[in-house]
């Protein structure tokens, strides 16, 4: 298996509008081992986005090491197959999908990458099935609803077939039922097509689901862990200006009442297990 | 005063192979200083309905009133109606377009036909309500800024036309959780102190819960609930579910916990009043 990521020491610094250097990333060090669903979560500004746009070679290190299934981002021949191991999907779906009906849109990305029309056919349907939106597939993208648009983008990135997803904040501009068709299917491509994921967000109950959490904060990463030892710390997150899943925020305040519950509980389950056996 | 809607209906593209009607038959009064949250899902024809409370669509059956005016009758009396309603779109940071960030808000003053001396005044008005420093900010570009700020300075432009009724469509989408709540903070302050009509457009029901004095709840273009948030949260659970959103977190925690088996008293809206109902029910020996 391996790390499909591995950042060493990676930098980011630029020169802002008043001369004024500004370090988007300082210093930091991850791996990511094939197969992980990671989630990272921070405050806008955080460095988030930046570490994101690293993956794919869309912003190449100041300093430090970038290192994508093997390949270095800085090289310039490495390039192409750095975009194809990594897929990006941003927040946006408006932004994101360019043709007239939804199985062009997919077909966009291998047909960039040279692939014979009869391998981009079955590509398309594998990533249209693997979303959910195979009925869709004649569909015009702007008709359809955010969580469909969002799940079109992802087909469009699966058709390249990446090792690895890199999602910036896929479900911020989704209502909860969108949301959750979009969390679901990262959550099965991962499980059964064994991609690996990179899953920033603001919504903690979505973090809560992630193999590890990555906390960042001015460009560094300040914390990492298993989600029940990141949610636990429910006032520094509060104080990092982050949510705690409410369920975490709870069992806090009733220990502090003097009620006997594990220190793990994250979820409502959990809870309602700690209080009813 | 208030705004009313009187049997409204709206049908997008008339006439043509995609006709929808995103509004049926809808009345509505929203009083003056109410704080009414709008809640449904996508489609269910919340913004449809906004864009109605200061004539941006023309209800294809039906009237708008806003203090007693029609809102499409001719004359200066229904323009003058329009602008006591200040609207903040979705992603509203798409809207800047000015050089600066003092100009770019000042575009609406200035439009009222304000002089100089107001038009600053209402520009460094908008700025503090959303917490921009005139100083640092005013000549700086609004394209240099972060996407948060960025919204900031767009609520600030609607703000500087200090209008009676605030009506503001998902302002929080995309801010991380401290901006999400100092934009609310600043909303309920104003409302508060300014006693300003707040109309607020969210998918965030945990904010709108907190939030609100009214919750409408829409659902196919009509208005399936319009009570007080607890009352709608306790008693409404089949319409909400029917409407396709969601009830806040600590509502969902509560009936989690009810479903195990625990007696608690599920209508708590904030995590204090949870933990207070739950050691209620724990401590009275009621374990399960």
């Amino acid at each position: 298996m391996g790390d499909i990521i591995k950042l060493g020491n990676l930098c980011h610094t630029y020169t802002d509008h008043e001369g004024n250097l500004v370090h988007a990333l300082e210093q930091v060090n991850m791996t990511v081992s094939r197969g992980e669903f990671v989630a990272v979560i921070g405050t806008n500004g955080s460095g988030k986005s930046t570490l994101a746009k690293h993956l794919n070679a869309l912003l190449l290190p100041t300093d430090g090491k970038c290192i994508v299934n093997d390949l270095d981002t800085s090289q310039d021949e490495n390039l192409w197959a750095v975009r194809q191991s990594v897929g990006m999907v941003f927040q946006n779906p408006d932004n994101q999908i360019v043709a007239a009906i939804v199985e062009e849109d997919v077909a966009f990305g291998p047909e960039n990458l040279g692939i014979p029309p009869a391998q981009i056919i079955q590509r398309v349907d594998e990533a249209l099935a693997l979303v959910g939106m195979e009925e869709y597939r004649h569909h015009a993208p702007h008709l359809l609803s955010g969580g469909q648009k969002q799940r079109v983008a992802i087909a469009g990135v699966l058709a390249m077939r990446p090792a690895c997803l890199v999602l910036d904040e896929p479900t911020a501009m989704l209502d909860p039922h969108g949301r959750e068709e979009v969390l679901a299917t990262v959550h099965k491509l991962n499980k059964n097509e064994k991609i690996t994921v990179i899953y920033i967000t603001h919504f903690m109950e979505e973090a809560v689901t992630a193999d590890r959490v990555i906390v960042m904060e001015y460009g560094r990463i300040i914390m990492q862990g298993r989600p029940e030892e990141i949610f636990i710390q429910v006032e520094k997150l509060k104080h990092l200006g982050l949510d705690v899943p409410v369920a975490a925020d709870v069992a806090l305040k009733l220990r502090e009442q003097g009620l006997q519950l594990p220190m793990t509980i994250i979820t409502d389950d959990e809870l309602a297990v700690a209080l009813c056996p | 005063m208030s705004i009313t809607l009187n049997n409204i209906t709206y049908t997008y593209m008339q006439g043509t192979p995609y006709e929808r009607k995103a509004l049926d038959c809808v009345d509505l009064e929203i009083r003056k200083g109410e704080f009414v949250g709008i809640i449904g899902h996508t489609g269910s024809g919340k913004s449809t309905l906004v864009q109605h409370l200061n004539g941006l669509l023309k209800p294809t059956v039906g009237e708008v009133r806003v203090d007693g005016i029609d809102l499409h009758a001719n004359g200066t009396a229904a323009k003058e109606a329009r602008r006591k309603v200040g609207m903040v779109f979705q992603y509203p940071e798409h809207q800047l377009f000015e050089e600066t960030i003092s100009e770019d808000i000042a575009f609406g003053p200035r439009n009222l036909g304000l002089d100089e001396q107001e038009i600053e005044r209402r520009v460094r008005l908008g700025m503090d309500f959303v917490g921009l420093s005139y100083d640092t900010f005013a000549k700086r570009s609004p394209f240099r800024l972060s996407g948060g700020q960025m919204r900031r300075v767009a609520i600030a432009g609607v703000i500087a036309l200090q209008p009676d009724y605030l009506v503001l469509d998902e302002p929080s989408a995309g801010l991380d959780p401290r901006g999400r709540d100092e934009i609310f903070g600043q909303i309920i302050h104003l409302h508060q102190t300014t006693g300003v009509t707040v109309v607020l457009v969210s998918h965030n029901m945990e904010d709108i819960a907190r939030m609100a004095t009214r919750l409408i709840v829409m659902n196919s273009g009509k208005v399936k609930l319009d009570d007080t948030p607890s009352q709608i949260f306790r008693h409404g659970q089949q319409e909400l579910a029917a409407a396709g959103v969601d009830v806040p977190p600590v509502t969902r925690l509560m009936k989690r916990l009810h479903a195990q088996g625990l007696a608690v008293d599920d209508s708590a809206l904030t995590v204090e009043q949870a933990v207070q109902n739950i050691l209620q029910t724990v401590k009275g020996g009621e374990r399960c």
